[in-house]
């Protein structure tokens, strides 16, 4: 095909708000370079119809679809030997992955086994002449890099919530069922328990984040920081030393290692403003910081900023915001 | 058990912003004069290292690709904090090659040392983030990968781990030999070393191989087929507002600017 292969992975049926932002990856690249764009669907024990459907309707004319049961969640070695399969049959030119849990194993080995170009954590794609040319942060958020994609084919994964999802553009499509064998018992790793946390639901998609940092000094200052949460209908997150230290569950983590946000206003509490959570918190719309020292780096990327006691300004907005909100 | 442990030096991430410089040349960081650190995860993976050795009794060699001129502080760190041995792979280029190359190197560099039942590296370095030296060893070596691992649940037997993921974690069984990549955690915050083992790490085996004699391309920056185009500070416009006065006074003034953008 010479053109763009999206990695959809759908252990459980359904298609992930990741795939989409690869496919308006992949519909991007096309409209610059040609070639086409398909899907490797790979679907373990629910029914990949849906996602099928969803593929074509944004925009994916070739679906090349493995369905076997090992392609579980999370099941990296049987996901590669899916999508290296895939790639065997589509021979693409560029192949987008997700960087997420299962894409950070995948994307390097995927590369390796097909002798290609590898970029990982792409944040944005788009042409120059006949060039794949990618941008991704580098040095903990302090600086961006562009590069060139020279190698074809080239396997880039792509940072979760760092491109639009496509949009709907629905088109005639085909299914192409590849065949792989997968023995189970064979593979190097096995996935035994798949364990979800109290997971803060919607970090990343939330209008109003709150984050918490060390200087909120425990789990308590949590507490404190979940009641402004509530008022202002904001989702609840942390930076890396309260995960760290176990007061709030990893996957609170907002950062370079966490979860990337994109919220409309982000509020961040005794958060130092170290380059690894502003790595995953940079592109909020507007950023306020409440620290108590006022040479906080926090506040060389906030627009907002107040220096002072949190244990005394959150609770003086919680009530502010009550008032305004009429409650 | 054997245990590699893959070490990265890097300039400290946390240097104040001004010393932070982008060399046109090479397109990387400048390193001149900046104080370097192991990077970040790096120090998480030694220590899950380390509580292996303490629990069974394991080998532990910290094994770190870098200028020699460089090493410093960072690997006699690592055999303060109770690494056995170190090997560096002595090569001036190191710090400027793509991941891709890197694991080629570190991976001939493995099969020197011979004997390895896990080779353990930090989930991200501080610098170039790549994430992709752990997955490349593995395929390197022919072994099992498992990435953004927080903890090692059973180092006996079958080998089990906790792999962080979006919205909790995945229990893995791995077959060994295996690479893990580990991210913080609670249980793997980095030990102090004492200063007798500060002394006594002078005295530890500390090999340096030159990277072009492991019969690799040494110096590939092309391993990865893919060129760096450019490298800029992003555009940082915010210029913060600072909201003064008490308490209440900063947060009547924060609730005026929130509902001004629409977002109160």
């Amino acid at each position: 095909m010479a053109g763009v292969l999206v990695i959809a992975a759908a252990p459980e049926g359904a298609l992930s708000r990741s795939s989409l932002e690869l496919v308006g990856g992949a519909r991007v690249l096309d409209a610059a370079l040609g070639g086409g764009v398909a899907a490797g669907l790979l679907g373990g024990a629910g029914a990949p119809g849906a996602a099928v459907e969803t593929l074509h309707r944004h925009g994916v004319p070739v679906v090349y679809r493995v369905h076997h049961p090992a392609l579980g969640v999370g099941q990296s070695d049987a996901l590669l030997t899916a999508a290296l399969a895939v790639c065997e049959q589509a021979q693409p030119a560029l192949v987008l992955v997700a960087g997420d849990t299962v894409g950070r194993e995948v994307a390097p080995r995927l590369a390796y086994r097909l002798g290609a170009g590898l970029l990982t954590d792409c944040v944005a794609l788009g042409a120059d002449g006949g060039a794949v040319v990618a941008k991704r942060q580098a040095y903990g958020g302090r600086a961006v890099a562009t590069h060139v994609v020279r190698r074809r084919p080239a396997v880039l994964s792509v940072k979760p919530r760092s491109l639009d999802a496509a949009e709907p553009a629905p088109i005639a499509g085909r299914v192409v069922d590849v065949a792989v064998t997968i023995e189970s018992a064979a593979l190097p790793t096995r996935v035994k328990q798949v364990q979800a946390e109290k997971a803060e639901l919607g970090l990343e998609d939330a209008q109003i984040v709150v984050g918490g940092g060390r200087g909120l000094g425990g789990p308590g200052g949590f507490t404190l920081l979940q009641d402004l949460a509530v008022a202002l209908g904001a989702a609840i997150g942390s930076s890396r030393p309260p995960a760290d230290a176990g007061w709030v569950p990893i996957s609170w983590q907002i950062g370079q290692t966490g979860k990337t946000i994109r919220p409309a206003l982000y509020v961040a509490v005794g958060i130092s403003g170290a380059t690894q959570h502003v790595a995953g918190m940079a592109g909020s719309r507007t950023i306020v910081a409440i620290n108590r020292d006022p040479e906080a780096p926090i506040f060389g990327v906030a627009h907002l900023g107040i220096v002072g006691d949190y244990r005394e300004v959150v609770p003086a907005l919680i009530a502010k915001v009550r008032e305004l909100k009429g409650r | 058990m054997d245990i590699i442990v893959c070490l990265k030096q890097v300039v400290d991430p946390e240097l104040p912003l001004r010393e932070f410089v982008i060399d046109p040349a090479t397109h990387r960081q400048v390193r001149a004069g900046r104080p370097l650190v192991l990077s970040t995860y790096d120090e998480n993976a030694l220590e899950v290292a380390l509580q292996l050795k303490d629990r069974s009794g394991a080998k532990v060699t910290a094994l770190t690709l870098a200028p020699q001129a460089t090493i410093g502080d960072a690997v006699r760190l690592a055999l303060a904090m109770g690494a056995d041995e170190a090997v560096i792979v002595d090569d001036p280029r190191s710090p400027d090659l793509p991941g891709a190359a890197k694991a080629r190197i570190l991976a001939a560099a493995i099969r020197r040392i011979g004997r390895y039942d896990l080779i353990l590296c930090g989930c991200e370095s501080a610098d170039w983030v790549e994430r992709v030296v752990a997955p490349l060893l593995a395929e390197e070596l022919g072994a099992a990968c498992v990435t953004f691992v927080s903890r090692v649940e059973s180092p006996d037997g079958a080998l089990v781990v906790r792999r962080q993921s979006e919205d909790g974690f995945h229990l893995i069984e791995a077959r060994l030999p295996a690479v893990l990549s580990i991210t913080s955690d609670e249980t793997n915050r980095p030990r102090l070393p004492k200063v007798k083992d500060i002394v006594a790490a002078k005295r530890k085996p500390l090999q340096a191989w030159p990277a072009a004699d492991l019969a690799v391309a040494a110096g590939d920056t092309t391993a990865d087929g893919v060129e760096v185009r450019d490298v800029a500070a992003p555009e940082h416009t915010a210029r913060c507002e600072m909201l003064r006065g008490e308490p209440a006074e900063q947060v009547a003034l924060l609730a005026e600017r929130l509902r001004g953008l629409k977002l109160l």
